[in-house]
């Protein structure tokens, strides 16, 4: 991770310069995870198809985070500050629908549209 | 010495760092760039070096993208909350979204992202006229996204499909362009489809006229069972139209649209929220981009000051990360 520091002969400014090579295959790369993720929705797969499209955009926002967004050449600090957000909305998520799941056993099925006046037919006030 | 005594405090392997960069500043002084003393113009009097000052403005700059993380992870809790509970208004709306517009505008996004790293490669470079040229496609792009998400608002809009308690969507127009746009799409697909969403169509109020055509019409050409109903039902058409073959296509594309479910409208609600607040980010950036664009115009920029585009470049590219998310949650459910 420390190669960003490692100034070649010909540039003397700060900051790594990222090799055309690199830019043009993640490109290259991205557009192409973008075709398969739209492919892939074509097969039924059940609750596979959303671990595959969040897999793939996963991956896709990984290439993006290392070699766009420098995370690779940076310091690793960045790239702790990244991490470290990501997992704070994933234990959000996570945390939510686990409570979310406890309390399903409770409910008291059509409960709520029992209680509503039928001349309402959406849950907001109007 | 200021750099070296402060670079003591930190761990050994940054003092290392500091020190090479110290004397590689040196070694530049004395090739003749236009370093005083090792002390860029641009150099803050708060910094010591311009490698520390740029790791500074990027740390900074990260912990505000940490911020907008946590800003969408609400949203994506809202949008994981709604779909556990109610799969099936996902499902349904879905069918509503374009999935090749919105597929273009992920290309879209991909390329202008692609465009805004080459014009901070340029920046380094001190390439001035390709830096320029490179944001410009970065700002056309996202020109793109919004005209195109123009496109897919408006075209909701116009038929009522709205967020919330303004959800009042106009089926009978809706749902007749959505089975044009779908029945091209679909149309080698036809044979799953229909057994999964034919009773729907028998209770909607859109399949009132031509309802008993819709379902056993399609059906019947695999079972012979339903001989009879298809009899019925080819003669009815001709007798209703004068028989336009397309009108045919249109009544067997008909049981694809499944029945709208009791809270359809939280996902108009999640999805206007979601691609509304990331089309602001996209706008925003624009004009950071904008910003940047007319310094780049100035000359400003060049190997040993970068920053503003860097930062935005990281700006614009989260705007990049979010619709990579945003894109299959919304538009690729099946």
């Amino acid at each position: 991770m420390n190669e960003g520091n490692t100034h070649n002969n010909e540039h003397h400014g700060v900051g790594h310069i990222v090799d055309w090579k690199v830019l043009i295959g993640v490109l290259t790369a991205l557009l192409v995870l973008t075709y398969l993720t739209v492919k892939v929705t074509e097969f039924d797969l059940g609750p596979l198809n959303i671990v595959i499209a969040l897999g793939i955009a996963t991956v896709k926002a990984t290439l993006v985070c290392l070699f766009f967004m420098h995370l690779y050449y940076d310091q690793p600090f960045n790239s702790l500050v990244l991490v470290s957000s990501v997992l704070f909305v994933l234990v959000f998520i996570l945390f939510s629908l686990i409570d979310l799941s406890a309390y399903q056993p409770d409910i008291i099925q059509d409960y709520i549209s029992s209680m509503r006046d039928p001349a309402y037919p959406l849950d907001e006030p109007q | 010495m200021g750099s070296e005594s402060r670079g003591i405090l930190q761990d050994s392997g940054r003092t290392r760092r500091r020190l090479t960069m110290t004397t590689e500043t040196q070694a530049i002084d004395k090739s003749g760039h236009d370093h005083d003393h090792g002390h860029s113009p641009y150099l803050q009097h708060h910094f010591d070096t311009m490698e520390q000052q740029f790791n500074s403005g990027k740390l900074g700059m990260w912990l505000f993208l940490a911020t907008e993380i946590l800003l969408f992870g609400g949203l994506f809790v809202a949008y994981a909350i709604y779909r556990a509970l109610h799969p099936e208004i996902f499902e349904y709306g879905h069918h509503f979204l374009d999935p090749v517009m919105g597929g273009t505008n992920t290309a879209v996004l991909i390329l202008s992202s692609f465009t805004m790293a080459a014009a901070v490669r340029y920046a380094q470079e001190g390439k001035k006229t390709m830096l320029v040229a490179c944001l410009v496609l970065t700002l056309g792009g996202a020109c793109g996204f919004l005209v195109i998400k123009y496109f897919e608002y408006s075209h909701k809009m116009v038929h009522g499909v709205f967020p919330g308690k303004f959800y009042a969507p106009d089926d009978h127009i809706l749902e007749e362009e959505l089975m044009g746009a779908h029945g091209h799409g679909h149309e080698e697909g036809d044979g799953h489809h229909e057994e999964g969403h034919g009773h729907a169509a028998g209770d909607h109020e859109e399949a009132a006229h031509e309802e008993p055509a819709a379902a056993p019409m399609v059906v019947s050409q695999t079972p012979p069972a339903a001989e009879g109903e298809f009899v019925i039902e080819k003669s009815q058409i001709a007798e209703a139209g004068g028989g336009p073959e397309g009108l045919v296509g249109i009544v067997q594309q008909e049981p694809k649209m499944p029945k709208r479910p009791e809270k359809a409208h939280v996902f108009f609600g999640i999805y206007y929220l979601m691609t509304g607040l990331h089309g602001l980010h996209v706008v925003i950036g624009m004009c950071a981009i904008g910003w940047v664009l007319l310094k780049a115009m100035k000359g400003v920029f060049g190997p040993e000051y970068f920053t503003p585009v860097d930062l935005v470049g990281l700006y614009w590219h989260l705007v990049d990360l979010i619709w990579i998310f945003l894109f299959p949650l919304l538009y690729l459910i099946d």
